[in-house]
């Protein structure tokens, strides 16, 4: 029975908050603040209790919202913060990558830069001397490897020091969100390149991002923080589905309620989102229905279109969604009342991101826009790559590029044997 | 098998052989300040002989030529030079090293090792000033033609240095480690700086100083024992044993409370820096 690589042991970390100057103490708070007055309005536990157990070998990803106290933990397992409580005993070397380029000086060059940053994260010279032309290689820089930093794009300094931390060898490696930045052929390269790191050496990876997709290819156990609690290892699939089902999200907006004493007026009461079981959420995988609802109020008689824009991250409206049922049937049209629209966009159908929502109630004819919402829902779509993903085919690699990831019809027939 | 514990911060370790574990990385950061305190500069090194060059030669005017101000039997630049020798290891080895924890907040946030590594580099930039201006020193020594007992100054004057840093270093670590928390000390490390040097013999011989008791005081200053000792190698007369022991005493006390104090804080730098 092989011993753990890490034993965390009931770890608690407490911070102060409330300090109206931001933290910082000036030295007439101490020296003039009178004993017993408390200087802190509270105390905040960013982590409470957390134990578990990593084993040489393990990819573990942490999973948690922001503010859950994954920072704080990878913080304390890279020794840069020590717990309030609790201990952990490692039985390997450690380095930890929380930031791409720790240490980089814009005033010295690229060779110089390797031989800095690579000494901060923990390697000897001689291991760097020895690994300088792959790191040169990896970034792909050399023609300026004697310029200054400072002359560098922002990309050519992201490669670099990508490029010195893909060559640590500790056997334990920590990593944060350091592939949130770059765009997405670095990332493809950079998580490949951890792959390697993590299967073909067997080394111990721990891993905290957002992007689930990364998480899930290159993780095989998951760990799910929750307001600082964590409940332990889980295999990464359960981990990831705990974290995007288990709770209820908060993907409901309320919009001015006052407005129901207005006569008058058309006006939206109340925007959520479900997914095909009635259960308010903000996190759905690909081959979710997603249902979107708005609860609106007529009370001028008028007939009435709501609808939503949706849109992507980077800006760009996806699609418009109207509420096409409401308007056909003349009845409807223009009587007085609350109604609630459900517009449900088919699962299989959106790519794996994140979305955000304009809600908006208008009229055909006259044109007229009774009221807009911007940014009023949010939502994010997954790709668990399992088995029910059907809209990806036997593809396994992300394409966040595609804003869509339709199930589309599609038909093949053989017309010959003969190639001609 | 490496096997170690991750636990709250009780009590003070020194953890020395630590520090030997890091020693490259001491040498890179040592290497970095150096290389970037003279970066972009068209003099580039030519600066850290000309800075204390440029001080003497206005200091012999006011304090020598125009003040008459003693200077135990040598000429006053020289007297002057060799004050400012010692003094400039100190005045920008403290500031530098007081200001070095929040000028590296970013890093220390993002990644561990031995946190004194920081301000014990900042020093040794200001010792490899030292020995550029020590070039300077030796020229003035042939200039004005001072018979020097060879003996003594190798005995002297890498004593002077080493006391001057087992100052700088107590001073230098206390205020680091209290920079991080108040703010307030990136004011006040320029303003001591400047008050200190009145109170050390560097324009001023400790001959002049008319009561005994008013030496004793001037000799709790480490830095004037440094200075004594090092102008002891090139001036002809007894050293002050006593005046040299109290520097030397009071420069470990100061060692022990910045070293003590900078270890008893540095676990939560992260946090607050």
């Amino acid at each position: 029975m092989t011993k753990p690589i890490l034993e965390i042991q009931n770890i608690s970390k407490k911070f102060r908050i409330g300090g109206a100057d931001g933290g910082y103490k000036t030295l007439r708070d101490s020296l003039f603040s009178k004993k017993g007055k408390k200087v802190y309005k509270s105390e905040f536990w960013a982590l409470e209790d957390v134990s578990f157990d990593v084993y040489p070998g393990d990819t573990v990803g942490i999973i948690g919202k922001n503010g859950a106290g994954k920072s704080t933990l990878l913080k304390i397992l890279s020794r840069i913060t020590p717990p309030t409580k609790g201990r952990i005993i490692c039985r390997g070397r450690i380095a930890s990558l929380l930031e791409v380029g720790t240490g980089f000086h814009g005033e010295l060059s690229g060779r110089e830069n390797i031989y800095l940053n690579g000494s901060i994260l923990g390697l000897k010279r001689a291991e760097i001397n020895r690994k300088f032309d792959e790191i040169v290689d990896f970034s792909g820089v050399e023609k300026f490897l004697d310029t200054q930093l400072k002359h560098y794009s922002s990309g050519m300094q992201l490669r670099l020091a990508f490029a010195v931390a893909a060559h640590l060898e500790p056997e334990i490696l920590i990593i944060d969100e350091v592939l949130a930045v770059g765009d997405a052929d670095f990332q493809k390269k950079c998580i490949g390149k951890m792959e390697s790191i993590s299967k073909s050496e067997g080394r111990t990876i721990l891993f905290v991002s957002h992007n689930m997709s990364a998480i899930q290819s290159l993780c095989s156990k998951g760990i799910l923080l929750e307001d600082g609690k964590t409940k332990g290892v889980f295999d990464i699939a359960q981990a990831v589905s705990q974290y995007l089902y288990g709770e209820e999200g908060n993907s409901t907006a309320f919009f001015s309620p006052d407005k129901l004493n207005k006569n008058n007026s058309v006006f939206i009461i109340e925007a959520y989102i479900q997914n095909s079981k009635n259960l308010t959420t903000d996190r759905f995988a690909v081959y979710d229905d997603i249902c979107v609802n708005i609860k609106w109020a007529n009370q001028k008689g008028v007939p009435v279109n709501p609808n939503f824009i949706l849109m992507n991250k980077f800006n760009v409206n996806v699609m418009l969604a109207i509420d096409t049922e409401v308007d056909r049937d003349g009845s409807l049209k223009s009587e007085k009342g609350t109604y609630i629209s459900k517009i449900t966009i088919p699962k299989n159908f959106l790519n794996a991101g994140e979305y955000f929502l304009h809600i908006a109630l208008d009229s055909a004819s006259p044109r007229t826009c009774h009221e807009v919402h911007y940014n009023a829902l949010y939502f994010s779509v997954w790709d668990p790559m399992d088995e029910n993903s059907v809209a990806r085919g036997l593809f396994t690699s992300s394409y966040e590029e595609c804003m869509l990831l339709p199930l589309l019809p599609s038909s093949f027939t053989k017309i010959s044997e003969i190639i001609n | 098998m490496i096997e170690y514990e991750i636990k709250p911060e009780k009590g003070i370790k020194f953890n020395l052989h630590e520090i030997i574990q890091y020693k490259e990385l001491f040498y890179f950061f040592t290497w970095r300040d150096i290389k970037i305190k003279y970066k972009q500069a068209v003099l580039g090194f030519l600066w850290a002989i000309l800075q204390p060059l440029l001080t003497m030669i206005i200091f012999s005017f006011f304090f020598g030529n125009l003040l008459k101000v003693p200077s135990d039997g040598i000429p006053y630049p020289v007297f002057a030079f060799s004050g400012l020798l010692m003094w400039n290891v100190f005045s920008s080895g403290l500031s530098s090293a007081g200001n070095s924890m929040v000028s590296n907040a970013h890093i220390i946030k993002k990644i561990y090792f031995p946190r004194l590594i920081i301000p014990m580099s900042a020093i040794l930039v200001s010792v490899f000033d030292f020995l550029m201006s020590f070039i300077v020193f030796v020229g003035l020594l042939i200039y004005f033609q001072i018979n020097v007992n060879i003996l003594k100054m190798c005995l002297f004057i890498p004593g002077s240095l080493f006391l001057t840093i087992i100052c700088t270093f107590g001073m230098g670590s206390f205020l680091a480690a209290l920079n991080v928390k108040y703010r307030d000390f990136r004011y006040i490390i320029p303003f001591l700086i400047q008050s200190l040097m009145f109170l050390t013999p560097v324009i001023y011989p400790v001959s002049i100083i008319k009561y005994q008791w008013a030496k004793y005081i001037i000799a709790a200053n480490p830095m004037s024992g440094a200075i004594d000792l090092a102008r002891a190698a090139i001036i002809n007369k007894p050293i002050q044993t006593d005046l040299i022991l109290i520097s030397c005493f009071s420069a470990i006390v100061m060692f022990m409370i910045g070293l003590l104090y900078f270890r008893k804080t540095e676990s939560y730098f992260a946090d607050i820096a």
